[in-house]
Formats: C-alpha cells, sequence, structure tokens
C-alpha cells in the first residue's frame, strides 16, 4: 500500500477537481435526474400492472380502444400509435446527430438537427392530443351497471360493434341537466349524453339483432358476448349511459384503464411538452452562438440525455399501454 | 465528454465506420424491432396467444424481451451510455433495475393475491 501515493497523479485523488467517473456536472446531474425520474415513470407502470393484473379478466382490450387513424375512417388498431412512436424514435435520431455535430463545432448543423428534433416533438404532442380527444370523445357509447361495470352492444348477424346512436328510439322526455341552483346545490351534474337509458333500453328491446357484450375476456381473449335472453336479463342491471372517457366513468370498459391511460401518457406528454420547450431554448442559445463561444457543445448533449429518456419512457408505455 | 466513440453494435458483430453512420444503423435497428412488434400485435399468432409462460401469454413476453432490447440500444448508443466509464454506466443502470423488479415483483404478487379473493372470496363486484 505504501506505493499507491509515489505517481503524481493520484496525489490529487482525494483533493477534488478529478472526475472519477468522467463526466462532467451537468452531466451526472442529469443523469441523476433521469434515474429519478425512470423510477417515478416505473412507480407508475407498476401500478397500472398492479391494476391490470387485478382485473385481468375485464380489462379493456387495447386493440378495441384505439382503432383510429387521423383524416381515415375504419378500423386500423396500432397504425396510428406505431407511427407516433416512429416519430419519437426518428426525433431522437435528430438529437443524437446533432450531438455529434455539435462534438465536431459544426454550428449549422447542429442548428438543422436541433430544428428537426423540435418538429418531431411537436408532430408527437399534437398526435397524443389528437388521441386523447379521440379517447374522450369515444366511439360506440355503452350502458354502465350498477356495479360500475360497462355494457356494450354488438350487432348478431355481422358481430361488428352497434353504437347506441344506431339503435336507441327517440321518446318524447324532459330530460334536465342539474345546475347548481336546481339541483344538489355543491355540485354541478354530469353534462347529459345524446341518449336517455330508457331511450337506449327501448330501442334495444326493439332491435332483436343487438346483443350486449360484457367486459369478461373469455378463453378465446375476446369479450364475452350475450344471446339475447341473457342480454335482456343483462339490461336491467344498467343505471345509466357512458359516452367516451373521463376520470369517472369510461365506455371502453374498467374505469382504471382511462385514469392510468390519461395520468400516465399525459405524464409523459408533458415531460415530452418541456422537453419540446427546453431544446428550443438550446436552439436559440446555438443560433445566438452561446456554445461557440463556449467551445463545447455540452448543453446539446445534456438536453440530449432528456430527450431520448422521453424517447426510452414512450417505448415501455406503448409496450404496456398498447400491445400487452 | 469522451469525444472517441465505440463504434460496434451486437458485441462487435457489426462494426461502423462513423459515429452518424452507427446512429442510422441503430435507427434501422429499432425501427426493424417496433415493425414486428407492431405485426406481431396485429396478427396475434394463435401459439403465442394460447401458450402461457409464468403466468402470462408468450406474446407478451416477446413484447416486454423485444422493448428491453429496444430500451438497451436506446441507453447505449443514443445516450452514449456505451462510451460511458462501466462505473458510471453501473451506477446509473443497476439501480433503477433492482429497484423496479423489486417493486413489479411486490405489486403483481399483491395484485395476484387480490384477483384471487375477488374471485374466489365472498365479494360481489361484477353486477
Amino acid at each position: 500500500m505504501d506505493t499507491t501515493v509515489t505517481t503524481g497523479n493520484e496525489e490529487n485523488v482525494w483533493g477534488g477537481g478529478n472526475r472519477p467517473l468522467n463526466a462532467s456536472y451537468g452531466k451526472m446531474m442529469m443523469w441523476f435526474f433521469i434515474v429519478s425520474d425512470a423510477l417515478t415513470f416505473s412507480g407508475f407502470l407498476a401500478s397500472y400492472g398492479f391494476s391490470r393484473f387485478k382485473f385481468i379478466e375485464t380489462w379493456p382490450i387495447a386493440d378495441e380502444v384505439f382503432t383510429h387513424v387521423p383524416f381515415f375512417h375504419g378500423n386500423y388498431p396500432m397504425i396510428y400509435v406505431a407511427f407516433m412512436t416512429f416519430i419519437l424514435i426518428m426525433s431522437s435520431v435528430t438529437m443524437v446527430l446533432a450531438v455529434d455535430a455539435g462534438h465536431k463545432m459544426k454550428q449549422n448543423k447542429v442548428i438543422i438537427y436541433m430544428f428537426l428534433t423540435i418538429i418531431g416533438g411537436a408532430i408527437f404532442v399534437g398526435s397524443q392530443a389528437w388521441e386523447w380527444a379521440t379517447f374522450i370523445k369515444g366511439d360506440f357509447g355503452a350502458l354502465e351497471t350498477k356495479g360500475g361495470r360497462v355494457l356494450q352492444f354488438v350487432k348478431a348477424d355481422t358481430g361488428e360493434r352497434a353504437a347506441i346512436s344506431e339503435f336507441s328510439m327517440t321518446l318524447e322526455e324532459d330530460r334536465v341537466a342539474d345546475a347548481r341552483d336546481t339541483g344538489i346545490w355543491f355540485t354541478d351534474n354530469e353534462s347529459l349524453p345524446n341518449y336517455s337509458l330508457n331511450e337506449v333500453i327501448e330501442g334495444f328491446k326493439a332491435n332483436p339483432n343487438i346483443l350486449i357484450r360484457t367486459e369478461k375476456i373469455n378463453e378465446e381473449g375476446e369479450k364475452t358476448l350475450l344471446t339475447r335472453e341473457q342480454s335482456l336479463g343483462r339490461l336491467k342491471d344498467a343505471v345509466r349511459v357512458v359516452e367516451g372517457a373521463n376520470l369517472i366513468r369510461n365506455e371502453y370498459g374498467s374505469r382504471l384503464f382511462a385514469d392510468f391511460f390519461f395520468f400516465i401518457t399525459g405524464f409523459h406528454g408533458f415531460h415530452v411538452f418541456s422537453g419540446v420547450v427546453i431544446n428550443v431554448i438550446i436552439f436559440f442559445n446555438i443560433i445566438l452562438g452561446t456554445y461557440e463561444r463556449r467551445g463545447h457543445y455540452e448543453m446539446v448533449e445534456k438536453v440530449g440525455l432528456y430527450w431520448h429518456f422521453v424517447d426510452l419512457v414512450w417505448v415501455f408505455v406503448f409496450t404496456f399501454f398498447y400491445l400487452v | 465528454m469522451a469525444h472517441e466513440h465505440k463504434l460496434e453494435i451486437f458485441r462487435g458483430l457489426l462494426k461502423f465506420k462513423s459515429n452518424t453512420q452507427k446512429i442510422w444503423g441503430v435507427l434501422i435497428f429499432l425501427s426493424l424491432v417496433t415493425a414486428i412488434e407492431v405485426v406481431l400485435g396485429i396478427i396475434k399468432p394463435a401459439f403465442l396467444v394460447q401458450t402461457s409462460f409464468l403466468g402470462m401469454k408468450l406474446l407478451n413476453w416477446i413484447f416486454i424481451i423485444l422493448t428491453l432490447v429496444k430500451a438497451y440500444y436506446i441507453a447505449w448508443d443514443f445516450m452514449h451510455l456505451r462510451d460511458e466509464k462501466s462505473s458510471l454506466r453501473r451506477a446509473i443502470v443497476w439501480t433503477p433495475i433492482f429497484l423496479v423488479s423489486y417493486l413489479v415483483f411486490i405489486l403483481l404478487f399483491e395484485a395476484v393475491y387480490i384477483y384471487d379473493i375477488f374471485k374466489n372470496g365472498f365479494f360481489a363486484w361484477d353486477f
């Protein structure tokens, strides 16, 4: 051990100023932030897994929930979200290229690649907003039972989903949404759905081609379809019409699914948004030549780490919300 | 701030001439993996859905493994972990891996228990 202090390099080991991990302070801190943020996201995804395993037999099937592509009608599960994933990976690539150009001190190239990265991020956030809007608006509408379970409708002849607007009757009814001055004083009522419970029930009785589909997943991995008699029996449990999804009601099935979807993709979307904002700030700094004067482009590398992390999280969100 | 890059991926099977080339190579690989995931997700091959391993469908295991593969290449090549000192890399990677596997284990174990209670206990929730 007496030989350890003889070399000149190691005199300074405990005196500060050296970099045992060969990374600058800022970069280390970015990594620490990323690790802790990764743990936060893992917490969310693990609790999603918890709720899902708890209701493993009734959980909504993602392929039936996210089926829309902007500007196209029809049933295209997975396509749009695959596009979003590709956009995010692509913007990650332009970010690495920006970092690489920064190492070589090529200011103009960094500007171009940062710009493309920002565009990619903006497209992604926009797509996510659209995805949210579609999810909130809903597809077919459903009934909710006393126990909070969701009953969906299927056409018996084709096996396709039936929207409540297709078979509901129009009845002469007075439907009033409670306001604060007429209803319970401390709460506004939920906004009225387009059809009342009675209209859906009467329409169902009048149309023998409609069957009820419950949340329960059968052995083939599909939602259980009731017979006409069972459907009429189950209809008695219904207490309200649900259209679309929010934090309290969800026409697609378990409301926890909607809660976790809003929370986790929302939290991720917020990360992407703040990533875009930070990228824009760095982008202007590059244009102004701040890093050229500083002599290195390490800031680009640091925001790059954050940006890749956002991409990394999306890879997991994509798997656990849309694939598994 | 290591300026020199390690340019080999797949344990040296593929060696790129420059860092830029490596980036595009990794992009192609990641896109390929995503494409495989999407195709499997749309087709859902019957034998993968019906076979179950450790309480989960084989298909879901494939998705999770492919996700981890993608995460590895994003972290190693896009976030430059390949070029960092191994001590930094280990501190960053093994801390979450340890904590997350622990958390996932206890939460999923508990969830399966609650599932059994809901299914077999005197408790009505599907009404």
